[in-house]
């Protein structure tokens, strides 16, 4: 270390102050720079754009861009709680609130901003809230639990995210926006529109147009009272509308301060003053305040690199491109979103019943895309924004950039190949294409290492797509094959695993690992080598539980607080009074909650581990068998009542469903599977949101496969048509069985398929048209896994050894007294948890 | 970490333990869980609840290894955790403590501090 280092202080540990000192530390190799850091907030920097998480639990640690250890290690010198007062630039000191004064060389002002909070009279009522930091969000959090209602001030970005947030918090969430629109500077009135049929699906009322006069309420907040004489009663408030940059030392010290906030920097990010730098949120350049992360990120290696002395370029200014985040609707806005540059035309798209708008903005010579606005579908949004970013050439039919696929083959040319080396994937780290494909040149190719070498998708994650797609092309090109193989004990695919153990007749864990792996396992293949031993050789999965998921060792489902669930099969949702009345009894008995699922049977919850063998026991002997809600395995095929009652049904739809549960029951997969069977074209079953679904047609059987409903939903694709029962059976055997030899762990069949080569087609080639000449085998397999069918909560109930594995303690009977319920509407639930 | 007077608690015969997998072992108010590789014949002892969700689950883990390390993640949120040191491996700040495990004679015994009497509950030792 030499003698003459210089010191840099920094203001503010946000995002963008730590991004600068870690920039720093990496750059600064010859050690001339020694770092302290002053952060008013308790926590070291946090990652402010994935808040919102905080709502879903996530833990405060976890939310940090790094521990205290960190800093440590680097020397660099953090003080959190510690709120810088004033500058003295003459002396080049700052001075801390508690007077103790900081001698600096540089002074690096990354002091962001805080919510701005318009002068409505009342603001200062309990029960208003911002949304900018850990603190607020865990205030708001607080006081919500007492709450029914809130409301939003301000439908931009952040409104919509923390509308979000109040929602999931269990609230009648209302946002009030003062301009006619939602995002206003992103959105076009058809696009905003959209948006907000969308949120008030999700059950969030939208008010437009409204100018809030009052908050009104004793001392407590009780609603807003708006211009235009209306009221809205709400018991809580979260205001959203609008960032304050937090200029206030520059001000006191005597340096320019932009008429509407935020420090004046040059193209340096300098101040008036040489030794002063501006990053983030606090900075105002060319008049303007940057919002986003992205732009404080190159704004601080821009710093970095005139401090180290490295080659520097002016800051240019920054695209302020968008892609919402965290709430279910897809929206996204780049570029000139709203096509305010002088000739430029709009492409539009609409398609109103799936709720999709798109629009691209294109140059008035044709040739480049100014902007654009996706709402209800972001699926391109990484392209389109290349395309803007890169000022890439347009093709000769721009509309194919937002129709994409027609007519079945996918359009061309818009693949990652097709980008410039220069394009920008990453914008949170700014990492080009080029850096990606040297990194994975150098030997970064998987993509842990390709994100710990690079840094991209650390930020924001939204580029982690395409970089994956980038390191899977980069590595065809490289002449390696793309795989993904399991975890660090085993560098297979879990197709070659299946192939393996197939062929050598692999019946353990143990054999497996010993022949073809190294290690001890781990909780990712452990689990699937389990699925993939079950889906070949059908054994009790029992004989393999040192090596199951803890839902698939207990054969129930655990839940909050360490008790089980138990779910017995009621195949196609057909159950008789008399064992109604048995689940009834046994609930009773053993205190259970019970309730019925979203899949038309009944979950009794709150078992004790010690409970499961003799609940099953009552269970079993009434006739019941296990419904494996705990495996990736078949779990229902719902039915409607069909022809045998209903008016409208052309075939016997319960029948057909049981039929086809019962043969598929205990099946394992690569994940859950579900089907339905509805009587007529009402679809009353749902059939077309399962992975395969048939609806009956006068003739016979219409079946569909591949949909799913969770997070992602997506229709299932229609497969074939007007078949016999045994028809359309022979086709969900092969279908099912193809999926479980090809598909990723954990990949419901809607995925497998959007990943499978050739598609819909493809798939209809293996099972119709037996292009691969596996019919046969396909078949056999699944009558093989069909005849061998036994319920695994039998040969519990009726073997003492395995009995005993559900003792909670090895050295004592006592059951585990460490449960604890709580009273609700007559039935138990577990007390929460921490 | 004060481990200066340990106790040998006699926990239970090594055929009671599952292979390769977990079981819990309950000492008064305290539940540990005990873990085996039947391969090397390593025995790892450590705290059953959970730090991160205080779930008393970690018993019902899987267990794996990490490199050299062995390791069991939590069934709830799949958090892992070292039982050589009972360092959280997923770089989170919540650790577990892990207890020393031998055998004499069939049994398995494990290493307690001897300040673990009746009056300390289960949510303390951390
Ligand atoms: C009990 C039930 C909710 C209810 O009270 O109604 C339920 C409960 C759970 N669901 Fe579900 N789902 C239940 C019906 C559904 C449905 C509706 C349906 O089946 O018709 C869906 C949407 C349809 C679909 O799957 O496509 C559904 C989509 C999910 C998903 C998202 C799957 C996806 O592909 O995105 C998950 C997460 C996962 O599996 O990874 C999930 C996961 C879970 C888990 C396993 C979460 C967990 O890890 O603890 C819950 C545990 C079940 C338990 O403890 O017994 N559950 N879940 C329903 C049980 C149905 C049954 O009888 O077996
Ligand atoms: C809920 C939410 C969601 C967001 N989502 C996105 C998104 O999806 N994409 C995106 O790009 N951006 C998003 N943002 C914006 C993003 O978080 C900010 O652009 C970014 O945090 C700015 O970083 P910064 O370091 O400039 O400011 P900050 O992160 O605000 O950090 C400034 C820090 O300095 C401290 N400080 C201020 N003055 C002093 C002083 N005098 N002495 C000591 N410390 C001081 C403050 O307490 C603060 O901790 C989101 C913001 C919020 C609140
Ligand atoms: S789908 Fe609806 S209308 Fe048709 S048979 Fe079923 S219940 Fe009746
Ligand atoms: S409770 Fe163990 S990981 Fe969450």
């Amino acid at each position: 270390m030499g003698g003459n280092m210089k010191k840099i202080i920094v203001v503010g540990n946000g995002m963008v102050g730590f991004k600068f000192c870690e920039k720093l530390h990496q750059a600064d190799q010859e050690k001339n720079f020694e770092i302290q850091v002053f952060g008013e907030e308790q926590w070291p920097a946090y990652d402010r754009v994935h808040l919102s998480s905080f709502f879903e639990g996530k833990a405060k640690d976890e939310l940090l861009l790094a521990p205290r250890e960190w800093y440590e290690n680097r020397s660099i010198e953090l003080l959190t709680n510690t709120l810088i007062v004033q500058i003295n630039r003459n002396l080049q000191v700052v001075i801390d609130h508690l007077g103790n004064k900081h001698q600096y060389d540089y002074l690096v002002l990354a002091t962001g901003s805080s919510a701005f909070v318009p002068a409505i009279t009342g603001v200062e009522k309990k029960g208003v809230f911002v949304y900018r930091t850990l603190e607020d969000l865990e205030a708001l959090k607080s006081y919500a639990s007492h709450c029914k209602s809130a409301a939003i001030l301000g439908g931009g970005l952040l409104g919509l995210e923390a509308a979000k947030a109040a929602l999931d918090l269990g609230l009648q969430t209302h946002v009030v926006e003062f301009a006619p629109r939602l995002m206003a500077r992103q959105l076009d009135d058809q696009g905003a529109l959209l948006l907000k049929t969308k949120m008030e699906e999700l059950g969030i009322q939208i008010h437009l147009q409204k100018t809030t006069s009052e908050i009104l309420g004793n001392g407590k907040l009780k609603g807003l009272q708006f211009t235009d004489g209306s009221f809205l009663e709400v018991d809580m408030l979260i205001i959203s509308a609008g960032i304050k940059p937090r200029d206030e030392l520059a001000r006191k010290t005597g340096l320019a301060v932009a008429p509407r906030g935020g420090i004046v920097v040059d193209d340096h990010l300098k101040t008036s003053d040489p030794n002063i730098y501006v990053i983030g949120e606090a900075a105002s350049h060319r008049g303007l305040i940057y919002g986003l992360v992205a732009p404080g990120y190159e704004m601080a290696t821009q710093v970095v690199n005139q401090l180290i002395g490295k080659e520097v370029k002016p800051f240019e200014g920054f695209d302020m491109s968008t892609k919402l985040k965290l709430i279910e609707v897809e929206v996204g806005s780049f570029g000139d979103a709203l096509g305010e540059t002088p000739g430029s035309k709009p492409i539009l798209y609409k398609n109103k019943t799936k709720g999709i708008y798109k629009r691209v903005n294109i140059s008035a010579d044709g040739k480049r895309l100014l902007g654009g606005i996706l709402v209800g579908d972001t699926s391109q949004y990484g392209m389109l924004h290349q395309f803007f970013q890169n000022h890439m050439a347009l093709p000769p039919e721009p509309e194919d950039l937002i129709l994409g696929n027609r007519g079945g083959k996918s359009a061309q040319g818009f693949g990652i190949d097709a980008l410039p080396d220069s394009a920008q994937v990453c914008a949170c780290e700014n990492i080009t294409k080029l850096h990606l494909c040297q990194a994975v040149q150098e030997g970064n190719q998987n993509i842990s290492s390709l994100k710990e070498c690079t840094k991209a998708g650390t930020g924001c994650g939204g580029c982690l797509p395409m970089v994956n797609d980038l390191l899977n092309s980069e590595l065809k090109k490289l002449g390696k094959a793309v795989k993904t193989t399991l975890c660090e004990h085993f560098s297979y695919t879990r197709q070659e695993l299946l192939d393996l153990i197939k062929i050598k007749e692999i019946k353990t864990f143990r054999a497996l690992i010993n022949e073809f792996g190294s290690g001890q396992g781990c909780e990712i293949c452990k689990p699937v080598v389990a699925s993939l031993l079950a889906s070949t050789w059908n054994e009790p999965i029992v004989k393999h539980q040192h090596i199951q998921d803890t839902n698939d060792r207990y054969l129930a489902n655990i839940q909050k607080g360490g008790s089980y669930s138990v779910v017995p099969r009621i195949a196609g949702g057909e159950i008789t009074p008399e064992k109604l009345i048995v689940i009834g009894q046994v609930a009773a008995k053993y205190q259970l909650y019970t309730k019925i699922t979203g899949g038309q049977r009944i979950d009794l919850f709150g078992a004790r581990v010690d409970q499961l063998p003799d609940i099953w026991e009552e269970l079993i002997a009434a006739g019941f068998e296990s419904g494996h809600a705990y495996g990736k395995s078949l779990r229902t095929v719902k039915s409607c009542v069909g022809s045998t009652w209903c008016r409208f049904g052309v075939q016997d739809s319960v029948s057909f469903a049981i039929e086809i549960e019962n043969r598929y029951k205990g099946l394992r997969a690569p994940h859950k599977i579900k089907g339905a069977v509805s009587g007529c074209i009402r679809e009353c079953a749902e059939a077309q949101s399962k992975d395969f679904g048939i609806i009956a047609t006068e003739k016979g059987w219409n079946l569909y496969v591949c949909g799913n409903g969770g997070s992602k939903p997506q229709h299932a694709l229609l497969f074939a048509t007007d078949l016999d029962s045994k028809t359309c059976i022979q086709y969900i055997d092969r279908f099912l069985m193809y999926y479980i030899k090809t598909a990723d762990p954990l990949t419901r069949t809607a995925t497998w398929l959007n990943k499978l080569e050739g598609g819909i087609d493809h798939l209809r080639e293996v099972v119709i048209d037996d292009s691969l000449g596996l019919g046969e085998e396909l078949e056999r397999e699944m009558e093989f896994l069909v005849n061998t069918y036994s319920c695994e909560w039998k040969e519990v109930v009726e073997n003492p050894q395995l009995r005993a594995r559900f003792k909670p303690f090895i050295n004592t009977e006592e059951p585990d007294s460490s449960l604890q319920f709580e009273p609700l509407r007559g039935q138990k639930i577990p007390s929460n948890w921490v | 970490m004060e481990r200066e007077t340990i106790f040998w608690f006699k926990a239970a015969p090594i055929h009671a333990f599952p292979i390769d997998s977990g079981a819990c072992i309950k000492y008064l108010d305290q539940q540990i869980a005990v873990f085996n590789f039947s391969q090397s014949g390593e025995w790892y002892a450590c705290q059953n609840l959970c730090p991160h969700r205080m779930q008393m689950v970690l018993a019902r883990g899987l267990l794996g290894s990490c490199g050299e390390e062995p390791k069991v993640a939590c069934p709830f949120h799949k958090k892992t955790f070292s039982l050589k040191d009972g360092k959280n491996l997923n770089g989170d700040d919540c650790h577990i403590t892990t207890y020393p495990t031998k055998i004499e004679g069939e049994y398995l015994y494990i290493g307690l501090p001897f300040e673990t009497s009746q009056s300390e509950k289960a949510e303390n030792i951390t």
